[in-house]
Order: structure tokens, then sequence, then C-alpha cells
């Protein structure tokens, strides 16, 4: 029951974002509905058009790849301002294999650490030991967990195969952390 | 949240995004707690034009940023200071305070959130 009623959240989502975004790509910050076309300082300000549309393309949120273009070496973001911080870049694969009658979920942890702090998820909104937090569908779509980000500011909610990406009749490895470089 | 209850969401959700487009930038995020109270226009602050520029742990690791509007209570008594925004916008590593109305260029009436998607301020307000 609850994985029908999602199934028609996702599409309706799904439609209610195509609607909105049908208008124009990148708007001008005076008609964007935000900024005020009155302020002095709004023509100091960077488009949203000038700086999106050179940067690798997507079909939601920014209508930007933000990953691509941070691997690609197309935007060369900081990763800190003060000379201390320790910057780590985890690479490890989770499979969840709790997800109802969806495909698997691989949640890959590089993309993820190559913007991110670990202390931006752990313990705070993920416990570390795998399996432990119980993550459900529908609180995602409240907000919570993945949905701190993803909806808000990363690739939105409608994009389901991005997370449920494994395929459960065809995936024949083991669930949870995968494999790095052969090793198990 | 039932799901019954997230489908009448959804259904509403759809009304209402049919009927008034969202213009904003996906992600921009709207500060008034202060600003209009005392007098200024409300912030407008973008993701996407210091996502270019920043990681985001920089702010939600190194500056203290909660990853949910509303949860920082910032004033400009503490960016003078230095914290929060004040880290950047110092005349060092990006322009300083005194261009008002960079970040104080919303239009007047605003409220606080995050727009261009949902609210993700918790349950119900998705």
């Amino acid at each position: 029951m609850s994985g029908v009623i999602l199934r028609i959240v996702c599409l309706l989502l799904f439609l209610s974002v195509g609607s909105a975004g049908a208008a124009d790509k990148w708007l001008p910050l005076a008609k964007d509905g935000l900024h005020d076309p009155n302020n002095p300082g709004i023509h100091e300000l960077q488009q949203p058009k000038d700086a999106l549309s050179t940067l690798p393309e997507d079909t939601a949120g920014n209508l930007v790849s933000w990953v691509e273009a941070l691997r690609k070496g197309v935007i060369v973001p900081r990763t800190n301002i003060m000379p201390d911080t320790k910057i780590q870049v985890l690479d490890l694969d989770l499979i969840y294999s709790k997800t109802g009658d969806s495909w698997y979920v691989r949640f890959p942890h590089k993309a993820h650490t190559e913007w991110l702090d670990c202390t931006n998820c752990h313990e705070k909104l993920f416990k570390t030991k795998f399996g432990a937090t119980g993550i459900k569908m529908l609180d995602i779509l409240s907000g919570h967990y993945c949905g701190q980000c993803h909806g808000a500011v990363a690739f939105p909610l409608t994009e389901c195969r991005r997370c449920h990406s494994v395929n459960p009749d065809t995936f024949t490895g083991k669930i949870g952390p995968q494999p790095v470089g052969g090793k198990p | 949240m039932t799901p019954l209850r997230l489908l009448y969401v959804a259904l509403l959700m759809v009304l209402v995004m049919v009927a008034v487009p969202v213009w904003a930038e996906y992600a921009d995020v709207v500060l008034n707690r202060n600003a209009e109270a005392n007098g200024m226009r409300p912030v407008i602050y973008p993701h996407w034009f210091h996502r270019i520029r920043f990681r985001c742990k920089v702010c939600h690791s190194e500056l203290g940023f909660e990853m949910r509007v509303g949860s920082n209570n910032i004033n400009m008594g503490e960016i003078l200071d230095g914290k929060y925004c004040g880290m950047c916008h110092n005349g060092d590593v990006a322009w300083s305070t005194e261009f008002c109305d960079r970040c104080h260029s919303g239009l007047p009436g605003l409220a606080t959130g995050i727009r261009g998607a949902s609210k993700s301020s918790g349950p119900g307000d998705y």
C-alpha cells in the first residue's frame, strides 16, 4: 500500500517540478521573484545564466551537474579557508537492500566527501555503522536524512534512479560496504 | 507523516506549483529574521554562486552553518566580528560588508526559507 502511494507521490513531484521549470532555464535576478529590481546593488551581482550556462548540464536542480563540474575541473571550489583543516575524501560505496519494491540504493561516499566533511553527516544524520540508522523514504521526503540536502540544495527527490540505481534481480554482490580497488 | 497525508500534500503541491511557478534559482535562501525588522531588505543567499567557489564543507563545517534554514541565528554584529559570512566577507577572501545591497537584495516581505525547491525544514513542510 505505502509502496504504491510512494510511487504516486514521486510521479506528482516529477509533474510539479516539470511544470514549474518549463518557463525559463535561468531567470535574470530582477525577474526571479526574490530580488528587488529597485535595489541599486542588483547590477553588481552575477547573473545565474552567466555562471551556470558554462557548466556541465543536468536536468534538475540548478540544471548543472555539480559533481561532474568538480571532477572535470570546470570549477575549482576551495576545500578550506583555515590552514589546519583536515581534508578527507573517502572512496567507499554502500549498497542498501531494504528498499521495499524499489531498486537497491548505491551510496557513493566519494561524490559526497568531495564536497562535504564527514561530520556534516556523521553522527548527526547517519550512524557510521552500516544499517544502524533505519532510513525511510517518507522521512527523506519530509526533509530528513538524505532529504536534508536532496530536495533542498543537492539534486531533487524527483531523480529516483540516481540513488535507486542497483537492480536487485541482477545484483550478485554483497549488501553493505563495497570492495574498493579489488580489495574486500 | 502518514502515506495518505503525504499524498494529499503532494497533490496540493502540484496545484500550487502549476498556479504559482517557482522562479528562484534552486537552493536560494531568504534570510529575513532580522533584516526587515532593522530597516534592511531581506538577504538572498545564492547557493549556486558560492558552490562554484567553495565546497559545502567550508561553510557547513569550518564556518559552523547548520544545514537547516532557520537554525542559524545570524545577526549583523556577528558578521562584522568575523563570524559566519564575516569569515570571508571581510575584504580579504571576499568583498567586505560595506556593500550592503549585494546581500540585502530581496523583495520586501519575503519569508525566511529555502527556495526553488522544497522548504525542507521538517515534517509536513515539504
